[in-house]
């Protein structure tokens, strides 16, 4: 054990600062992905949004001092097909001309052990603002460290799907979010 | 001389499947996006899985048995001309069912039957590909329109014009004799 002593203490003077030293706050766009799923009639159906921007600072050192906020360009959403891309700006939907952002902002983020952490924060969709706990896995890389989460969200407590559309047994009123934030340090 | 009852029944329950899911699929492609047209394209596609395998069952029958011979009138051209017209129809209700299928997986949409048994997306989702998918689906259907008028005319005309003990063949009277 002894003979081993000088290599545990250099491996601890590595690693230490490198621990320390990184708040990641540069999102890569490209490598950053937004993805749901929902049941329609039954068949899961992929979709997702092309554009959205992400503002973050995580220090791994000192995750409470997180905080992440992400806007969605609603107009970049792929809902499956062509035909729900454009019904899904009408009214009924996203009314996408009166609100064509969707936006969520962190309010506290807790660690909950190994790399996974725990993020509350407000979803404002439709004008509607809801809360959410998002269960987040951190990820670090050589530069590039990736923050993957998800959550279920019901489309009708943000009145997405209104009047005909409304009909839960037709279009499930869960949606499966599921991100992906690529970001580098400093 | 009379198809077993197994044959007859698969017989019209195909054919009233098809009899349904046929308008069905003309009226639903051109209505605008609305719960209803989703309902109404899960119908379509749960009738055509359906087919599919009755379809698969009836060739199953056919392969495994010889049909009632046909009365001794029928010129040798038409007997010719009644297998050609059976082997496309068969070929067609696999065929349609199939490429709707794949047509489905190709626009996105798992087709999952009755809601409840998922199956299998053959084709990667591409566009292009499911158009072309819904053209050869189009076409299959109305060449099987135009055998399904030459079908049935044939068979009404040995019957009501010839007088040949025709319908009887896939009709349902135990008692029905050539």
């Amino acid at each position: 054990m002894k003979q081993h002593l000088p290599w545990l203490a250099l491996l601890a003077v590595l690693t230490a600062p490198m621990a320390h030293a990184v708040e990641y706050r540069t999102v890569l766009p490209k490598q950053s992905t937004i993805h749901f799923e929902f049941r329609q009639m039954g068949v899961p159906i992929k979709g997702g949004f092309k554009r959205f921007t992400t503002e973050m600072a995580f220090d791994p050192a000192r995750p409470e001092a997180a905080r992440a906020s992400i806007e969605i360009d609603l107009a970049s959403i792929d809902a499956g097909s062509p035909e729900a891309d454009d019904e899904s700006a009408g009214k009924l939907w996203f009314n996408r001309s009166a609100y064509p952002k969707a936006t969520f902002v962190s309010s506290r983020i807790r660690a909950l052990g190994g790399n996974r952490y725990e993020m509350r924060g407000t979803l404002m969709l439709k004008g509607r603002s809801r809360e959410m706990v998002v269960p987040v896995t951190y990820t670090p890389g050589a530069s590039t460290a990736v923050f993957e989460g998800g959550f279920v969200l019901k489309r009708l407590d943000f009145g997405i799907g209104e009047g005909m559309w409304a009909d839960i047994a037709t279009v499930a009123n869960e949606v499966r979010v599921k991100f992906r934030i690529a970001a580098t340090g400093n | 001389m009379r198809y077993s009852t197994l044959a007859i029944v698969l017989h019209w329950l195909v054919a009233l499947l098809i009899f349904a899911t046929f308008p069905l699929g003309l009226y639903m492609v051109d209505l605008p996006l609305s719960p209803d047209k989703l309902k109404l394209y899960s119908y379509h596609k749960w009738i055509g899985v359906s087919v599919f395998l009755l379809v698969a069952i009836r060739l199953g029958w056919r392969l495994t048995h010889t049909p009632p011979a046909l009365p001794d009138g029928i010129a040798a051209w038409q007997r010719r001309a009644s297998a050609v017209t059976h082997g496309l129809l068969y070929g067609l209700m696999i065929a349609i069912p199939l490429s709707g299928w794949l047509m489905s997986s190709a626009k996105g949409f798992q087709t999952v039957w009755f809601g409840v048994l998922p199956l299998p997306d053959l084709l990667d989702k591409n566009r292009e590909l499911g158009e072309l998918l819904a053209g050869v689906h189009k076409a299959l259907n109305f060449t099987l329109l135009g055998l399904v008028i030459l079908h049935v005319g044939a068979a009404l005309k040995h019957h009501f014009i010839e007088r040949q003990p025709f319908l009887q063949r896939m009709g349902w009277n135990r008692k029905a004799r050539t």
